[in-house]
């Protein structure tokens, strides 16, 4: 578990986060969503101790991060795995030995053992083995994510940090690697903590959701608590998602029988066309512009 | 202001290299790789210019030394001279200030803008140790071979171009070569090469391991390595001139 507590960071005379309480369930998949400049990076970035926060503290367990010597961090440290958003291989090395360089660089074991779990890990993440040898110039986006992945579950850590796992990536791909980031924690027991504004990773795997704004902790629930939501600030965010909008307007569908105002006329004209009934009473059913008459006339 | 910025935050690099190394072993193989990068990659260029520059020294003495009263061992002499203290260690130092230094600000640079130094970090890894240390010691121990290097080819190159020119019979070079020999002179090189070795490897890893920012910024660092190092190295050579000869 951890504990974030009036956590407070200011470059110059700028306030990036001011004051942030939250706690981070051990076994969940924890999302911290905002939109870009609300803080959500640099809070991140306190909690894994790349930038030093103002006040407040970070509590692994209880043991008070932000206050540890540097021997103590090094431990913590130990335990963390972090995912970067734009992977973070080491462009010299390939697949296989960026994995192993936690391995290298912590363990004593036998190079036969290391190659066996850098094996493991690599299955783990579904990737095939004919790209254990390529370097990561070589392979596409997903894969080297996957590769990152692998990298940071390697040495079992008991807390996962993924900064936006899905930037750049195709949605198929988006799902591939958030299914793995949930089956990952539910089958180690990680802390996991998931930096995004990708709104299907919040419906798909968001046991646990924290909505930034301008540096403060706005909202916290669920998946299931966060479309209901009454906060304004949380729905203008959300609700700026094509497929979060969807699923209000069929909502709205569902509740009153009426088409929204805001359906865009593609998306009206298509469910007209499927289910042959003018929704909208303009005289026609799906696209005007191929003057098919509808069905009550 | 600026300059003393930037030198408290180099003091402030150079103080947190120093901590036990996570695995020696990783940090030997880093040593090692280093060592291969600058010494085995630089050989070339040093091997080129080297011979060059022992050529054209030869011909140029021998240029301005027209009289009939000074005799053809001179040249060789004041190719040696010239050669030893400063042709190859200066000048071969500025070309990897270039070729070493560019290198060590873009990799590191590159590494710190794609979060590669923060992965490292996260794991628990004091990068500065890792990536940097290795870095300087490996110059430290592979610049002064390659200066000691330019040294012999470079006066190898002088004594060819004279006898290929017709200027001087090699058996007078080898003569005029051995004539007040002083050995102190290459100790005097060795120094320098030491001093020129810090400087070609510490100031450029300072600027690419403080980069920050994009692709943009990677290149005015490497360009901002190059030139300080150069400077810097100039200096040292005019300081160390005036200490030691």
């Amino acid at each position: 578990m951890i504990e974030i507590k009036n956590l407070k960071k200011s470059f110059d005379d700028k306030a990036v986060l001011k004051g942030v309480d939250v706690v981070f369930d051990e076994g969940k998949c924890n999302l911290i969503i905002g939109s870009s400049g609300s803080g959500k990076t640099v809070l991140m970035k306190c909690m894994v101790g790349l930038i030093k926060p103002s006040s407040g503290s970070v509590l692994y367990d209880g043991d008070d991060f932000v206050s540890m010597n540097d021997v103590e961090k090094k431990n913590i440290r130990e335990k963390i795995g972090m995912l970067f958003q734009g992977g973070a291989l080491f462009d010299s090395q390939t697949v296989e030995q960026n994995v192993m360089f936690p391995l290298d660089m912590f363990t004593s074991d036998k190079y036969s053992k290391k190659k066996e779990r850098v094996k493991q890990v690599l299955e783990r993440v579904q990737l095939k083995e004919d790209a254990y040898r390529k370097f990561p110039s070589e392979i596409s986006g997903g894969m080297q994510k996957r590769v990152a992945l692998a990298r940071a579950i390697v040495l079992n850590p008991k807390y996962l940090f993924c900064d936006e796992p899905n930037s750049g990536l195709d949605p198929q791909t988006s799902m591939v690697i958030d299914k793995l980031i949930q089956e990952i924690t539910q089958e180690y027991n990680i802390t996991t903590i998931i930096n995004t504004h990708d709104m299907n990773s919040v419906m798909e795997i968001g046991d646990h959701i924290t909505y930034m704004h301008q540096g403060e902790k706005e909202w916290e629930g669920n998946n299931k608590e966060i479309i209901l939501s009454e906060n304004q600030k949380l729905n203008d965010f959300i609700f700026a998602s094509e497929f979060l909008k969807d699923a209000k307007r069929m909502r709205t569908i569902q509740e009153t029988g009426e088409i929204p105002k805001d359906m865009p006329a593609g998306v009206k004209d298509a469910i007209e066309e499927k289910l042959n009934v003018d929704l909208d009473g303009d005289g026609h059913i799906g696209n005007p512009s191929k003057n098919k008459p509808s069905s009550k006339e | 202001m600026k300059i003393l910025r930037e030198l408290g935050e180099f003091i402030k690099m150079a103080g947190g290299m120093f901590r036990k190394p996570e695995n020696s072993k990783m940090y030997w193989k880093q040593f090692m790789l280093q060592c291969n990068d600058i010494g085995i990659g630089s050989l070339g260029i040093i091997c080129i210019i080297s011979v060059f520059i022992g050529a054209v020294s030869t011909l140029q003495t021998a240029y301005q030394l027209v009289s009939p009263i000074i005799p053809k061992t001179t040249i060789a002499q004041i190719v040696r001279d010239t050669v030893i203290l400063e042709f190859a260690p200066t000048l071969s130092c500025i070309v990897l200030c270039g070729v070493v230094g560019s290198k060590i600000a873009s990799e590191l640079g590159n590494m710190r803008v794609s979060e590669q130094i923060d992965a490292l970090e996260i794991m628990g890894i004091n990068t500065k140790g890792y990536l940097v240390l290795p870095k300087i010691l490996a110059g430290l121990v592979t610049i002064p071979l390659l200066i000691m290097l330019a040294m012999v080819l470079g006066i190898w190159g002088g004594r060819l171009a004279g006898t290929a020119a017709g200027i001087i019979d090699p058996s007078i070079f080898d003569t005029g070569l051995v004539m007040a020999f002083k050995a102190y002179n290459v100790y005097f090189a060795l120094i320098k090469s030491f001093v020129f070795a810090f400087i070609i490897t510490a100031v450029p890893a300072f600027y690419g391991y403080n980069v920050k920012g994009g692709a943009l910024e990677i290149g005015h660092s490497s360009t901002r390595a190059v030139v300080v190092s150069c400077v810097l190295l100039l200096l040292a050579d005019y300081i160390l001139s005036a200490l030691l000869l």
